[in-house]
C-alpha cells in the first residue's frame, strides 16, 4: 500500500472485507448480507458500520471482531461501529445471496419485509431448495440460528431450513 | 434509566426462565423454540440494559454488571415473567400474555422520539417479538381448541396466571413520568389493545378469560414472589463467586 489517502484506504477495506464471511453461513459475506452497512473515513481511520441482524445472534460479535481484523490489515487503527437505526432486515440479503442459499440448501427469504403474511408464513409457499416442489410444511418458525425457521418437504421428504423474512 | 430498566428486566429475567427450558422441552423443534425466543430475549436485554447502565446517575454500568450484581429487590420486572415455568402448557400461557403486551410496548417504543436510542431497540424488538407472540398464540389455540386434556389445562394455566396480568397496566410514577415524556406507552389505553388481542385469541382457541380478581403487583418496585430469588441465585452464582471470571 503507497496510497494512504481516505478515499483509497475506504476502497481497499471495502474490497477486504468482501472476503469476510458469516461465521453461520460460510458461503456469505457480511457485504451479501447486508451487515456492512459502511464504511467510512472518520477522525483520520477508517471505520467500518455494521448492523446486527437479530439482538441476541451470537453472530454479531464474531462478525465485529472479523471484521476489525480485515479492517486493520489495511488500516491499523480502524475501528468498528454497531447501529442499531436503521434496523437491519432481509431486504437487504442481495439477490446473488439468495441464490447461493438456494444452492446451500437454504430456502432463501420470499417478499418483502414488509408484508405481514410472510412473517408468519400464513399462506405463502415456500419452494424446497433442494427438488424445488411447493409441497411443503413449516415444522417450526424457529431453527438452527435465530435467523432461520424449520420446513419439511412432502415430495423429496427432506428437512430444510427457511431464512426467514424479517 | 428506570423505565429502560423495566424493558430491559421483563426480558432478562423471561429470558433466564425460558432457557431452564434448554434440553427439557415436549419436542425438539420446541426446544429450539423457547430457546430461540430466549435468545432474541437476551438480545434486547444487552440493548436496554447497556443503555440504562450508560445513564446510571451515580456511575456507569455495565449490561452485565446490571444483570449480575443487582441483588432482587433491585430487579424492577413484572412478576408476570418470574413465575416458574410449570408444564408446557404453563410457560405458553406465561408466554402468551406478556408477548401481547411486549409488542404493544415495544411499537409504541420504537415509534417515540424521546429517546431515539430505545426507539432503535425497540425497533429491532418489535419484528422480534411478532414472531414470538405469533408463536404463543398458535399454542394458545391449539391447546385450547385441542383435546379435553389440552383444553382444560391450558385454560388452568391462564386462570393461574391471570391475578400477574394486571400489573402491566397499573402506572406508577415511572410510568406516568415516562407517558409524559413520551417513552413509555399510556397505560390504560395499552390495554384497551391488549384487552382486543387476548380476547380474539382467546375465543378462537375456546378458552374462556379469566374474571379480574384481585391483581398481584410489587415487580416493578422490586418486591418479587418467592420464585425470583431462587431464579436469581442460579444466575448469578458464577460472576458472584468469580468476580471478573471471562473465558
Amino acid at each position: 500500500m503507497t496510497d494512504r489517502s481516505p478515499s483509497s484506504l475506504v476502497k481497499a477495506v471495502s474490497r477486504q472485507l468482501q472476503d469476510v464471511m458469516d461465521p453461520e453461513l460460510t458461503f456469505l459475506s457480511v457485504v451479501d448480507m447486508g451487515i456492512l452497512r459502511d464504511v467510512n473515513f472518520k477522525n483520520g481511520h477508517i471505520v467500518c458500520v455494521i448492523t446486527p441482524t437479530y439482538s441476541g445472534c451470537p453472530a454479531t460479535e464474531v462478525i465485529s471482531k472479523d471484521v476489525l481484523k480485515a479492517a486493520r490489515e489495511i488500516d491499523p487503527d480502524a475501528e468498528v461501529e454497531v447501529v442499531l437505526s436503521p434496523a437491519w432486515t432481509t431486504d437487504w440479503i442481495s439477490l446473488e445471496a439468495r441464490e447461493k442459499m438456494t444452492a446451500n440448501g437454504i430456502a432463501p427469504p420470499e417478499g418483502s419485509s414488509h408484508d405481514k403474511a410472510f412473517l408468519t408464513g400464513d399462506g405463502h409457499t415456500i419452494p424446497c431448495p433442494i427438488c424445488k416442489s411447493k409441497e411443503t410444511k413449516l415444522i417450526s418458525p424457529f431453527g438452527s440460528t435465530p435467523c432461520k425457521a424449520s420446513f419439511t418437504c412432502n415430495a423429496c421428504l427432506e428437512p430444510f431450513e427457511h431464512f426467514k423474512c424479517f | 434509566m428506570h423505565a429502560l430498566l423495566r424493558l430491559g428486566d421483563d426480558a432478562l429475567v423471561l429470558a433466564q426462565r425460558l432457557g431452564e427450558w434448554c434440553g427439557h422441552a415436549p419436542a425438539l423443534e420446541e426446544d429450539i423454540a423457547l430457546t430461540n425466543i430466549a435468545l432474541d430475549l437476551i438480545g434486547q436485554t444487552q440493548s436496554y440494559l447497556s443503555l440504562a447502565g450508560s445513564l446510571d446517575p451515580d456511575a456507569p454500568k455495565t449490561d452485565d454488571e446490571l444483570a449480575f450484581l443487582r441483588s432482587e429487590n433491585e430487579f424492577k420486572n413484572l412478576l408476570l415473567v418470574e413465575q416458574t415455568n410449570g408444564h408446557f402448557g404453563d410457560t405458553i400461557a406465561r408466554q402468551f400474555l406478556f408477548d401481547q403486551y411486549a409488542l404493544l410496548r415495544a411499537k409504541h417504543v420504537a415509534q417515540q422520539t424521546y429517546d431515539l436510542d430505545a426507539a432503535a431497540i425497540a425497533t429491532k424488538a418489535v419484528k422480534e417479538i411478532r414472531y414470538h407472540a405469533a408463536h404463543s398464540s398458535k399454542w394458545i389455540i391449539r391447546l385450547g381448541d385441542g383435546t379435553s386434556e389440552s383444553h382444560s389445562r391450558i385454560q388452568k394455566s391462564i386462570n393461574d396466571l391471570w391475578a400477574y396480568t394486571g400489573e402491566m397496566f397499573t402506572a406508577d410514577d415511572v410510568d406516568i413520568a415516562g407517558s409524559i415524556a413520551g417513552l413509555l406507552p399510556d397505560l390504560s389505553a395499552l390495554k384497551t389493545q391488549w384487552d382486543i388481542e387476548i380476547d380474539s385469541v382467546l375465543a378462537e382457541a375456546k378458552l374462556v378469560r379469566p374474571q379480574d380478581g384481585a391483581m398481584k403487583t410489587g415487580g416493578r418496585m422490586g418486591i418479587h414472589t418467592e420464585a425470583l430469588g431462587t431464579m436469581l441465585a442460579e444466575m448469578q452464582i458464577l460472576p458472584r463467586t468469580h468476580p471478573g471470571a471471562s473465558w
